[in-house]
């Protein structure tokens, strides 16, 4: 007997008893507790259990007793079926493996799907340890009895075995693996049909080319044709996997009748599955088919009647034009892809993720298609989608350039200045510095300075403040000549406005603005309208008046 | 004139009644949903104090004709319990509206029962082996002295005496604003729908925290209210398919491949009204308590207050046959709308071969129709005037006072003993329904 770690508990009295099997002893009872969470303590310590059993005991007396106890809660089902797929060694080694195949027999049965799933993992992970004998001797014969088991759950695991088993056995076995499969395809339970469908691609995968086209291939075409949907639509997902095991020759008669049959299927589920993989699909089947096939199926997906089909192609829009091929992706996307889609928002974000954009479309292009978005979005009643538009705006201008950008998208950025929901204007007043920023400031001064300090007059009192917030924002990336000359006296001019919130603003303006300005100029015309603010009657006006002050070490 | 209940139709002996046969009866022990599961084997009993009773067919004699007919006591659990609904201070019956199993998927038993605003999965599995050895204690539970034990022991699983153990296996909670009338198991086996007053939603089996609507007939300003939702079923074969019937006597095919949202339905069955029968009663007594589909999937029937209707899918103008179940009580609507009992919902069921239909009436008496456009036969559930073995003799219900054995007056019917809740063996002549507080199971002679 070996020493294991012990959790609490006392040693038992007496040099003859040895210390370490109370700990598993404990752990065995508490296997049968009425705690599930001492239940579940014991599973999840198994291993030890088996350590201090040994691996005959293990065999003889605790899997028996574990292939019987299925009655427990899923958790604890769960955590046994894990444990099993990693006690090869605990049973003395792959010459003895088979003898796990018993208690993850019964729970492959389990209706709990997760346990099922889990059973039927630490069953294909051991069967991998099996000897090519020993699969054809205990693995493929447990396989046969699932798969023609009474119970509904027994068929649906077995779905998830033949890939394991049927490389390594004898081609007779091969052929009666094949045979069950399809039984399994044309099962009459609707539970057994989506097992088997979702195991298609996969057991495709494992077998030889010739069955692929032989058997596969009439199996995905009729689960594709199922009259539950809910297998149809797994038969889609089969399909990306059937269509890269298959030469591009194939493709087009074995493969894309019943991808077209499902992208046009009665049941928007159906569709929105084919929608979902799209990106998938596109690379399982290669550029020319794209061309031909995909892209007018993805075009009535875009326009589908459906409204969670047409959002769950949109989603893939991006993805669907990236992946075009170089030579051909610019006409795909103007004279197909674009037109279809209606949404501004993703018509937009395909073109601000194309690094490419204004070489490979031109300007008057990009301006018939991609302005009247923009416009559309930056006009939307809803602030969110305007501000989602203003966010876009630095990246597109430095896309588009800046002449496009002065002719058509410059009025759009100052008219968001003066947007009467304020996380709009802050943004915009955010925007400004960014195109700043890319463009210069010899930019800013001839194009949109003048604009901005032109709102110094407005009689609406939040539009004059935005004029000091640009000024704020903008006067750094100006430099000094511009804010001395330009800007500075609009701000000082404000200090006489009849409302106390914007001469609260020109204070911590001239605040924010000073270290750009000469120490002359701040002497000379800043600080005496601080003192003047210091004095007014506002009690905000004095104090920001004051703060600047001390901040500006004018005082 | 009723039929005579001669050689066409089948004949009918009572084998079990269940439930106390005293005159004392709780509110609790009010049998809400009778339902057999898909074999037949199994048959549930809800009622209004939360309980389900499932009773299995006798196993040594299912094989005998004339005793298939008996079920006895499998499993008892309580499966809703009454809770209390703080925000809008209202309590929440227990009582259990609807019962449906799932086909059967291993050696255990699933069934689906629902209150006003929670449904549950049951799992009802057996257990024939117990585990026996402990190391450190007796059997008994007393512990041993942890110096006797010297080696490691395994427990065993012996054989014990059946036990039969019901368990929660899912709670599909607050996705009902109103009272869940209906439950329905697609044919996929893995989504279901409910359905309350004024919504449907569609859940999957395996979750618990999501439900699509899938119908929602809530008119903006609720003062335009004018119709509700009174049940709703799914096709048998078809899984994009449903049916809801509505207070105004109309039933709506909806068809989940075209949209995602089914508020506008694929056909409506409503038949024109006579206008020289309209009365201040003709909405209520229109309203669907009940729609099923034929085993079949080809037709549809519908339970109003006096009638059954047959409907062939494929025509959604008018009934193909149509069935009064106590026409008698047509002239007696005022005082049944004061005594309430024209708002009683009554079931319908098809026969295993779709070629009778069966409807529960007053008095506790039954009404079963071949599908033939007769006047079908009123049979009766008791125990008093009834033997096994023994066909049930026909009654009939007359206007004035009765002048034969086997008549009653109209006047004489006992309106507080009705039979609402009816079930019919998927696959043999055997059928189940609830008096207030009993089952009464009755099997067809066979010749």
């Amino acid at each position: 007997a070996r020493r294991c770690a012990s959790p609490a508990g006392d040693k038992m009295a007496g040099a003859d008893g040895d210390d370490s099997l109370y700990p598993i002893a404990v752990l065995i009872d508490e296997l049968r507790n009425e705690d599930v969470q001492l239940r579940l303590n014991s599973i999840k310590k198994l291993s030890t259990i088996a350590l201090a059993l040994g691996v005959e005991r293990t065999r003889t007396e605790l899997l028996p007793f574990l292939t019987d106890t299925i009655y427990d809660e899923d958790e604890v089902l769960l955590a046994l079926a894990e444990q099993l797929g990693n006690f090869t060694m605990l049973v003395g080694g792959p010459e003895y493996v088979h003898c796990l195949l018993p208690p993850l027999e019964s729970l492959a049965t389990v209706e709990e799907t997760v346990v099922r799933d889990k059973a039927v993992e630490s069953l294909r992970k051991i069967s991998h340890e099996h000897s090519p004998v020993d699969l054809e001797v205990h693995f493929e014969p447990l396989v046969k009895r699932l798969a023609s088991g009474d119970w509904f759950t027994s068929r649906t695991s077995a779905c998830g075995l033949f890939s394991v088993c049927y490389p390594r056995v004898s081609s007779t076995v091969k052929a009666e693996i094949r045979q069950h499969f399809r039984n399994l395809c044309s099962d009459d339970t609707p539970m057994v049909r989506r097992a088997a469908a979702s195991k298609l691609g996969e057991f495709a995968k494992v077998l030889e080319l010739e069955y692929v086209k032989s058997d596969i291939i009439s199996l995905f075409t009729a689960l594709a044709s199922d009259e539950q949907d809910s297998v149809r639509l797994l038969a889609v997902e089969a399909c990306v996997s059937i269509a890269t095991l298959l030469p591009q020759e194939d493709l087009e008669t074995l493969v894309m009748p019943t991808l077209r049959q499902a992208a046009e299927d009665k049941s928007w589920r159906v569709r929105y599955m084919v929608a979902d993989k799209f990106s998938e699909l596109q690379k399982a089947v290669g550029p020319e088919i794209t061309k031909n096939d995909l892209v007018p199926a993805f075009q009535n997906l875009l326009k589908d009647c459906e409204a969670e089909v047409r959002a769950a192609a949109a989603n893939k829009v991006k993805e669907f034009c990236e992946n075009l091929p170089e030579d051909s992706r610019e006409t795909i996307i103007m004279t197909h892809i674009l037109p279809c889609v209606k949404c501004p928002e993703v018509r937009l974000n395909i073109i601000s993720n194309l690094d490419c954009v204004n070489e490979v479309i031109g300007i008057r292009q990009l301006s018939q298609s991609l302005l009247p978005a923009i416009v559309e979005l930056a006009e939307d009643a809803k602030w969110r989608v305007r501000l989602a538009i203003i966010e876009y705006m630095p990246l597109l201008a430095g896309q588009l350039g800046v002449e496009f950008f002065d002719e058509k998208l410059n009025s759009l950025c100052m008219a968001w200045l003066v947007d009467h929901v304020y996380a709009i204007r802050e943004a915009a007043t955010c925007n400004l510095t960014k195109l700043v920023e890319k463009f210069g400031a010899e930019w800013a001064q001839n194009t949109i300075v003048p604009k901005v300090l032109g709102m110094a007059n407005d009689p609406n009192y939040l539009h004059r403040m935005t004029t000091l917030f640009c000024i704020n924002a903008l006067s750094e990336a100006c430099g000094q000549e511009i804010t001395t000359k330009h800007m500075l006296p609009v701000v000082l001019k404000m200090s006489n406005d009849q409302v106390a919130n914007v001469r609260f603003n020109v204070a911590k303006s001239l605040q924010k603005i000073g270290p750009v300005l000469d120490s002359n100029c701040l002497q000379a015309e800043v600080k005496p309208v601080l003192e003047k603010l210091a004095a007014d009657q506002d009690i905000d006006v004095k104090y920001f008046a004051q703060e600047a002050v001390s901040v500006l070490a004018l005082a | 004139m009723e039929g005579d209940g001669g050689s066409e139709f089948r004949q009918w002996c009572l084998s079990q009644v269940k439930g106390a046969i005293d005159d004392d009866v709780t509110e609790a022990d009010i049998i809400s949903a009778v339902e057999f599961n898909h074999s037949g084997e199994l048959l549930a009993t809800g009622d209004r104090g939360g309980r389900i009773v499932i009773f299995q067919q006798e196993q040594e004699s299912k094989a005998l004709p004339q005793s298939r007919g008996e079920y006895n006591v499998y499993s008892t659990f309580q499966s809703h319990e009454p809770e209390f609904d703080y925000l809008k201070s209202l309590e929440i019956e227990e009582k259990i509206n609807k019962i449906r199993w799932l086909p059967q998927k291993n050696a255990a038993h699933f069934l689906l029962s629902t209150n006003d605003k929670t449904i549950k999965l049951w799992k009802i599995s057996e257990r024939d082996k117990r585990p026996e050895g402990y190391n450190l204690k007796e059997e008994d539970g007393r512990y041993k002295d942890p110096t006797s034990v010297t080696t490691l022991r395994v427990p065993v699983f012996q054989p014990m005496d059946l036990m039969v153990e019901a368990s929660p296996r899912r709670v599909y909670a607050n996705a009902h604003t109103y009272h869940i009338n209906s439950i329905s198991v697609n044919s996929d086996n893995e989504t279901y729908l409910s359905a309350d007053d004024l919504r449907i939603n569609l859940w999957h089996l395996d979750f618990t925290d999501r439900s699509f609507n899938i119908v929602d007939i809530k008119p903006t300003n609720m003062e335009e209210l004018t119709e509700v939702i009174t049940a709703s079923e799914f096709h048998p074969l078809q899984c994009n398919t449903f049916v809801y019937g509505s207070s105004k006597g109309s039933v709506r095919l909806c068809d989940m491949r075209a949209a995602a949202l089914c508020d506008r339905h694929s056909k409506l069955f409503e038949e024109p009204e006579d206008p020289s029968a309209r009365s201040f009663f003709s909405e209520i007594i229109s309203s669907v308590s009940d729609v099923k589909f034929s085993h079949s999937g080809r037709y549809m029937m519908t339970r109003d207050y006096l009638t059954v209707k047959i409907w062939d899918l494929n025509m959604e103008s008018r009934p193909v046959e149509t069935y009064q179940v106590h026409e008698y009580l047509r002239s007696k609507l005022c005082s049944l709308y004061e005594n309430d009992c024209i708002f009683d919902k009554f079931e319908c069921c098809w026969s295993q071969d779709d070629s009778e239909v069966m409807t529960g009436s007053y008095n506790n008496f039954f009404r079963m129709f071949g599908r033939d456009g007769q006047p079908g036969m009123t049979l009766e559930a008791s125990w008093e005037s009834s033997s096994p073995r023994c066909p049930l003799r026909p009654w009939r219900v007359c206007a004035g006072s009765r002048r034969n054995d086997d008549e009653i007056g109209v006047d004489c019917l006992d309106f507080s003993r009705k039979i609402l809740h009816t079930s019919w063996h998927p696959q043999d002549g055997i059928i189940a329904m609830a008096t207030i507080n009993n089952l009464y199971i009755f099997q067809e002679k066979l010749n």
